[in-house]
């Protein structure tokens, strides 16, 4: 089935225009080669404000409408202010954002009108890891499950699909599923 | 000295061109750094069977006759049907002689071997798929007491007698079989699972290429599919050939107690890191084998074969227990790399290749005039890599390769 065979759907991806850019990274490798940042600034206590205001990318710098910025602490039961969320709830913030963004692209890929998707995730963590109480138990997550909810124009196998290959094209299900070098400097 | 044509392997691929080019009278030789079907003779490991069966096993003009059509050749079953198909026609095979480069000359090409330098108009490169193991960059990293062999390399499970477990990383066709095997013969194995195509052996009674065929999937046309540097980019799929017929995927393994994880990430000083994300491979590999299946439901009832073939029996979703993403290398004394292959092409005119060091081609047509390959997988049709499936696309590219030849015949410039 070509694209053109399929339902005019509208889940507010310009399908044509990630298809132009598709081709056009594919003829310009070098324009592929991005850089994220972040910074990231001590408030008081364990509460930080992390800033985003520009990235690299397309061979050149470009600034964000705004600059978005995400308060982190900790909860009250550690004797912190709970001024925004936790570091890992702000990991599976950016797990399920990822995927979400990825369900709506691949659906409207393939042309499968989406009428609601909610995504909610649920991670373990034993924090024996992170007090340093027992050496063997890892600091991070024991694991990660996300459950999806969607109402789409599509049968369930197809919606299966849609959730598969979006897992498969996601960055942050990339960073969260492989080890990544992580150098940390003091400049 | 001076051959209209010359053929580079004398596999499957480079036998069938030649079979043309005799039937159409074109001179020519196959260089062959081995003997004939040398591959089949030194690369393989000895309970290796086709993955097609006996009936699909064809060669143009073979006229042999098999008494089991149902069954899948042994590796010697399949050098012996080789060599019987070179005597048949006389094919022009030159043994030991080893290409060391191949570079645009005059109107056409210089072929050279150790000893002997050959002048030709056009070449087919038929050198085979499969001829070097890819080993992921992980490999560097291992501690030196541990074994590492290809897949190329591993024969039989005595092979490694040392009685530690071994790792085999990658989950396609050889994977899994080796796996299998060393499972079987008392060795724990851990399997390294990435991206995989899972297949029944028998899909309502009938081999799965045998639907495969009847459905037009293997017709498919190179220039038909959607993306197809992906489709060409494909694992093998997870498959045997045996007398019993059975399925071998990821829960046959797993039920002997071979232990599965994803794919190799790294390897982290005495540890193996895996990645987290097998659970979406099994589920992408388990939706595609069914939509695979669905479209044979769909051709059975549209053709009502109903009463001459058996009620769908779809396999069991793949079932993963706890997946482990880090193991202690300790326990292990062998790593078995599964991890594809690809052609061996150091010896070809640089002008041959894209950027990425991959040849470039159209169904087989080379990008420099006169040069053309054979064999590759999904080179024109998804049969491509097949034995049956190699005749057809010698057949194709006879239209091109007589088109060069009576260009320069007829001195056109250039």
């Amino acid at each position: 089935m070509t694209q053109l065979d399929k339902p005019s759907v509208d889940n507010g991806v310009d399908v044509e225009a990630l298809r132009g850019a598709r081709q056009a990274l594919t003829d310009a490798p070098a324009a592929a080669k991005f850089q994220w940042r972040a910074s990231c600034e001590w408030i008081r206590g364990t509460h930080s404000r992390t800033t985003m205001t520009d990235f690299f990318g397309l061979g050149q710098n470009h600034a964000h409408r705004l600059a978005h910025s995400i308060d982190a602490d900790h909860p009250e039961i550690f004797a912190s202010e709970d001024n925004g969320a936790t570091p890992p709830e702000i990991v599976l913030a950016a797990l399920a954002s990822c995927l979400t963004a990825g369900v709506a692209t691949v659906a409207s890929h393939r042309g499968v009108q989406l009428h609601s998707v909610v995504a909610t995730v649920e991670a373990d963590m034993d924090l024996q890891g992170i007090l340093g109480i027992d050496g063997d138990v890892r600091n991070g997550f024991d694991g990660i499950k996300v459950t999806y909810q969607i109402d789409a124009d599509a049968s369930r196998a197809d919606i299966e699909a849609i959730v598969a290959q979006s897992q498969k094209r996601s960055a942050v299900f990339d960073i969260v599923t492989n080890p990544t070098t992580v150098r940390v400097e003091l400049a | 000295m001076y051959v209209p044509v010359v053929i580079v392997g004398a596999g499957q691929a480079g036998l069938a061109m030649s079979h043309h080019l005799i039937a159409a009278g074109i001179d020519h030789i196959i260089l062959e750094r081995g003997e004939v079907a040398n591959s089949w003779r030194t690369e393989r490991w000895d309970s290796l069977r086709l993955l097609t069966p006996n009936w699909m096993t064809r060669l143009p003009g073979d006229g042999f006759d098999s008494d089991d059509p149902d069954g899948y050749m042994t590796g010697a079953q399949v050098v012996a049907f080789l060599d019987r198909y070179r005597q048949r026609f006389c094919a022009p095979v030159r043994t030991r002689s080893t290409v060391r480069s191949m570079r645009r000359s005059g109107r056409g090409f210089t072929v050279a071997t150790d000893d002997q330098q050959w002048q030709c108009d056009s070449v087919v490169v038929a050198a085979g798929a499969s001829s070097e193991p890819r080993v992921p960059a992980p490999a560097a990293d291992l501690p030196d007491r541990i074994r590492q062999i290809t897949a190329l390399d591993y024969r039989r499970p005595s092979q490694l007698d040392d009685g530690g477990d071994v790792l085999v990383v990658g989950a396609s066709a050889s994977g899994l079989q080796i796996a299998d095997e060393l499972q079987r013969s008392g060795r724990t194995v851990t399997l390294a699972v990435g991206e995989h195509i899972r297949l029944p052996r028998t899909y309502r009674g009938r081999d799965i290429y045998w639907w495969m065929d009847v459905i037009g999937q293997l017709d498919e046309r190179y220039d038909e599919v959607d993306d197809i540097d992906r489709a060409r980019r494909h694992a093998s799929v997870q498959l045997v050939g045996s007398d019993d017929r059975s399925t071998l995927d990821l829960n046959s393994v797993a039920s002997l107690g071979v232990g599965l994880v994803g794919r190799l990430a790294r390897i982290n000083g005495t540890t193996a890191q895996f990645s987290g994300a097998l659970a979406n491979l099994v589920a992408n590999a388990d939706l595609k084998q069914n939509r695979l299946l669905d479209r044979i439901d769909e051709f059975a009832e549209k053709h009502d074969l109903a009463a001459v073939i058996d009620a769908p029996d779809r396999p069991a979703r793949t079932r993963l227990g706890a997946i482990a993403t880090e193991l202690d290398l300790a326990r292990f004394s062998s790593v078995i790399w599964a991890t594809g292959y690809r052609p061996t092409f150091g010896w070809l005119d640089d002008a041959a290749f894209d950027q990425r060091r991959r040849v470039i081609h159209d169904g087989g047509v080379g990008r420099l005039p006169g040069m053309f390959f054979l064999g590759l997988p999904f080179m024109r049709r998804r049969r491509s890599n097949l034995i049956g499936g190699v005749g057809r696309d010698a057949a194709d590219l006879m239209g091109p390769l007589r088109a060069h030849l009576e260009v320069l015949a007829r001195g056109h410039p250039g």
